[in-house]
């Protein structure tokens, strides 16, 4: 009688101690999401609030804001805040990027999964990992003072143009799409290929009309990754597209982004100023977008559920 | 040594003998005895922490005379940051660093209160045009600069030089470079569209590159042949004729101060003005000692004999 | 036969990609190593950088770069597992955990320019700390959450069910089973993705532009007191770290072995994330054939 108390006092201790363990636990890792979230909220909040306030305060029209093209803050007289170039920049060298960069990213993606599952996937995989690891800045570096002189001397233009920035920002989203893309193929069930191939079809057309359609909505979220990732690069890109505020008419024309304008004038221009507002509302603006993406891609992996 | 007036001369005089005794002789014997001097008279008054904000054009200079005023002074800490003219104004005027260096005047920033702030001019930067070398020319009218940064002349051959488009290399809105080129060298005339580098190096860089092309740079940035700088109205871009205020172009490097500099931020800028660092220190950076003009400027632009 | 002229054309031209790619890596690699290879020496590395002569180095850039990293992972590293496990282990399928996955993907997505703007607004100027250490790592830590906290739920939801089921099946709470079993078999992978990520954070540059500033303030080595100004250490000082000198030099600087400068720094920073790369591999290898060994 006097030994079972205290162990039945023992077992009621520890299960307190387990509960006490799962709560502060559970309390532990929601802590970890609750953060998450206000991260992003205040986000959202910080550069929501900042970015409206050219609107707001300094009497900018959203519309003219969006949709001229003059863009001239320094201008006392009259200044002009039209960023649709930068806009219109931005999503050019962001699809231009894509299309380079997505036959690329995704014919790898297939050779690391059906051409060579064994050794090619041994070599691709650390290339890709290394490329994402390349700072870039050095990309920026090695697009001018390589690629830069090569376009100008071989293909035509100044070189610094929407050309430059495509093939800079092509080569660092193709990680990320070709190792989204990956991912996605090889986690297609093997019956498909197998059933494929039982009936005679070759590795290309089971590729085409098999494996391609089948991971199609993970494809395409591969590639709005990377867009999106072209979408805000901004030091590489700032070094090889010339910042040219004009509405580029070829692809050899130089042009501008969003961010890099936003680099450039940054540190120039005072807080509260109308010029810096501006600047603050093409980041929410760039942060907009990412919102877009981020949609987009929900929109893509629903489609995949069905 | 005109403006000696403005510091006190007690003030440059005890800077100046510590400076030269601590510095001016290389031999190692001269160097020991005058350490042990500064330790003695300063040492005691001499401490505490200063920091500075701003231009980041200036960050070099100012630095580099940080390093040797602590180098003087051990007990004090002075940390000078980057952030371009418009953050150190902002900052200096919000009183979250003790001075704010600008390379343009705080009058022509908006959102300053230019009146709480006084100016130190610390030095003087002299820029003007510098062509490709393949242009072959070396002296340009001003009207014809301005015709050719407002896109009225497009190929050299129209000024003497050789048959080449010309290419427009410029510098973001807020930049203060720009500012001060367009006001002195293109009589406030606004550029016509070009390739916008906010860097030096990457101006000098492109000019050299590109043929045809045309931008501005500092003097210091004038240490190689690979660019070719401009004489303007046959006056040729040197020390020389800034200081007489024969040259137009050139601007003042201002370190702000809210109300007047007291404390270290005083002695601080004193240092900087004093004949060592004013003769020897701007002289290796590529700026003008301010002590040297013979001409004074205001915040509208308005040339003086002083 | 047409079918089969087709495949190897195919074939062809998945292997045409492969080495595409694998050319772009070796020539961005053999020119950055190249041109900056012979630039790095000892004193290169341990020479504080000069803001007007030539034969500076990138001591304290180094040193900042390490330490940024390791104060975002000090911070990052224990919010990601925890989302990770919150998201593999605890999530239940509804509106909440929906609102979660996309935070995480929006703060994923999120341009590295936003965060640094984030940070410049919220970090520097509204808490009034200026440029600091702290802040840029706080940046850093918005920028790589998402990507400790992916790698960490892909790796708890690929350990194996019976594992966790034995575990539950002898009463342990679920905490506890997270604890004992879950996380040490999740590890590797975790680990491993962690490294990856850590590559990346070590070149970033956009993000500390604004945050951490572009200037160091005179370091002194033997002071290991952190609330000095001087001492390394400290997290409330301004720092310039390596992707942002080639940045900074490139851009403002005055000294005349500009090139070297960056080149040397480029180099050496590919060859820190290759590092990085090597080690997550070999701790990744290690750990698996430790874990198959006992098996």
């Amino acid at each position: 009688m006097e030994k079972l108390a205290p162990a039945k006092d023992r077992l009621v201790k520890s299960k307190q101690n387990w509960v006490d363990g799962e709560l502060r636990g559970k309390i532990l890792v929601l802590l970890c999401a609750v953060i998450m979230i206000t991260a992003t909220i205040s986000i959202t909040i910080f550069l929501g609030t900042k970015g409206l306030q050219s609107f707001i305060k300094n009497g900018v029209s959203l519309i003219e804001f969006i949709t001229s093209t003059k863009w001239n803050p320094t201008n006392q007289a009259n200044p002009e805040y039209g960023v649709l170039p930068f806009i219109f920049g931005s999503f050019a060298v962001t699809f231009l990027a894509a299309i380079i960069a997505a036959p690329l990213g995704i014919g790898g993606a297939i050779f690391m999964t059906e051409i060579a599952p064994s050794w090619g996937r041994k070599i691709l995989q650390p290339v890709i990992e290394l490329l994402v690891g390349i700072p870039s800045v050095v990309y920026g570096f090695i697009g001018l003072t390589v690629l830069v002189p090569f376009i100008r001397e071989h293909v035509g233009g100044l070189g610094f143009s929407l050309l430059s920035g495509m093939i800079v920002l092509s080569i660092m989203i193709l990680p990320t799409i070709t190792t989204i893309a990956t991912d996605a193929i090889s986690s297609l069930p093997k019956s498909l290929r197998e059933g494929s191939y039982a009936l005679g079809a070759t590795r290309w057309q089971t590729i085409r009309k098999v494996l391609i359609p089948a991971a199609l909505p993970s494809l395409l979220t591969a590639i709005v990754l990377g867009m999106a990732r072209a979408f805000g690069e901004a030091l590489a890109v700032q070094m090889v597209i010339g910042n040219v505020r004009n509405l580029p008419t070829s692809i050899l024309d130089a042009s501008a982004t969003l961010t890099t304008i936003i680099t450039l004038n940054m540190g120039h221009t005072t807080y509260g100023s109308v010029e810096n507002n501006t600047l603050w509302s093409m980041g929410l603006i760039l942060l907009v977008m990412s919102f877009a993406f981020i949609l987009l891609i929900r929109y893509l992996s629903s489609r995949r559920k069905l | 040594m005109k403006s000696s007036k403005k510091l006190g001369l007690p003030t440059v005089f005890a800077a100046l003998m510590v400076f030269t005794a601590a510095c001016g002789g290389e031999t190692s014997s001269d160097k020991t005895e005058g350490k042990d001097n500064t330790k003695t008279e300063e040492k005691q008054e001499l401490s505490g922490s200063l920091s500075i904000s701003g231009s980041s054009a200036m960050q070099p200079l100012v630095a580099a005379a940080a390093e040797e005023f602590m180098a003087e002074n051990p007990n004090v800490d002075v940390q000078v940051q980057a952030g371009g003219s418009g953050t150190g104004l902002s900052q200096v005027s919000e009183g979250s660093v003790q001075i704010g260096n600008s390379d343009v005047f705080a009058e022509e920033k908006e959102g300053i209160p230019a009146d709480e702030l006084v100016d130190h001019k610390v030095a003087v930067v002299g820029m003007t045009a510098a062509v490709n070398p393949k242009v072959g020319i070396k002296d340009i009218k001003k009207e014809d600069l301005i015709k050719v940064f407002t896109g009225k002349i497009t190929n050299w051959k129209e000024l003497g030089g050789a048959d080449q488009k010309i290419v427009l290399v410029n510098r973001p809105d807020s930049s203060g470079t720009r500012a001060v080129f367009n006001k002195f060298a293109l009589d406030g005339a606004t550029p016509a569209e070009g390739i916008t580098e906010d860097s030096s190096n990457t101006v000098k860089k492109i000019i050299n590159e590109t043929d045809g092309a045309i931008g501005y740079l500092a003097f210091s940035y004038f240490t190689d042949d690979t660019v070719t700088p401009l004489a303007i109205d046959g006056v040729e871009p040197t020390e020389e004729n800034v200081q007489s205020g024969t040259f137009p172009v050139w601007a003042y490097e201002h370190s702000y101060t809210k109300g007047e500099a007291d404390g270290l931020a005083k002695t601080f800028l004193d240092y900087m003005m004093s004949d060592d660092i004013q003769n020897n220190l701007l002289k290796e950076q590529g700026y003008l000692p301010v002590t040297k003009m013979e001409v004074e400027r205001d915040a509208e632009g308005k040339q003086t004999d002083k | 036969m047409k079918s089969k002229t087709a495949d190897r054309i195919a074939t062809g031209v998945f292997i045409a990609i492969a080495i595409i790619i694998i050319s772009i890596l070796v020539g961005l690699f053999s020119y950055i190593l190249i041109n900056g290879f012979k630039y790095i020496s000892w004193d290169f590395l341990t020479t504080p950088s000069s803001n007007i002569r030539a034969g500076g180095g990138i001591r304290d850039q180094l040193f900042n770069s390490f330490y940024i990293l390791l104060i975002t992972m000090i911070i990052a590293i224990p919010l990601g597992i925890g989302g990770g496990i919150y998201m593999a282990e605890y999530a239940k399928p509804g509106k909440v955990t929906d609102i979660i996955r996309s935070c995480v993907e929006v703060l994923s997505s999120l341009p590295s320019i936003v965060i640094g703007m984030f940070g410049l607004l919220v970090f520097v100027n509204t808490t009034g700390w200026g440029y600091t250490i702290l802040g840029g790592a706080l940046a850093l830590t918005v920028f790589n959450l998402p990507v400790i906290v992916r790698v960490s739920e892909d790796a708890i939801l690929a350990v194996p069910r019976e594992l966790k089921e034995a575990s539950l099946a002898l009463g342990i709470t679920r905490w506890h089973t997270i604890k004992t079993v879950i996380l040490p078999s999740a590890f590797p992978s975790i680990l491993t993705g962690i490294i990856l990520a850590a590559g990346r954070v070590f070149g970033e540059a956009a993000a500390l532009l604004f945050t951490a500033g572009l200037s160091t303030p005179r370091l002194d080595y033997a002071n290991w007191n952190p609330f000095s100004p001087q001492s390394p250490l400290n997290i409330f000082r301004p720092a310039e770290t390596l992707a942002v000198h080639i940045w900074s030099v490139n851009t403002q600087g005055l000294i005349p072995d500009v090139e070297e400068v960056s080149n040397g720094s480029a180099a050496v920073l590919v060859i820190s994330v290759l590092l990085f790369n090597l080690l997550a591999r070999w701790i990744g290898s290690l750990i698996t054939k430790k874990i198959t060994a006992t098996k």
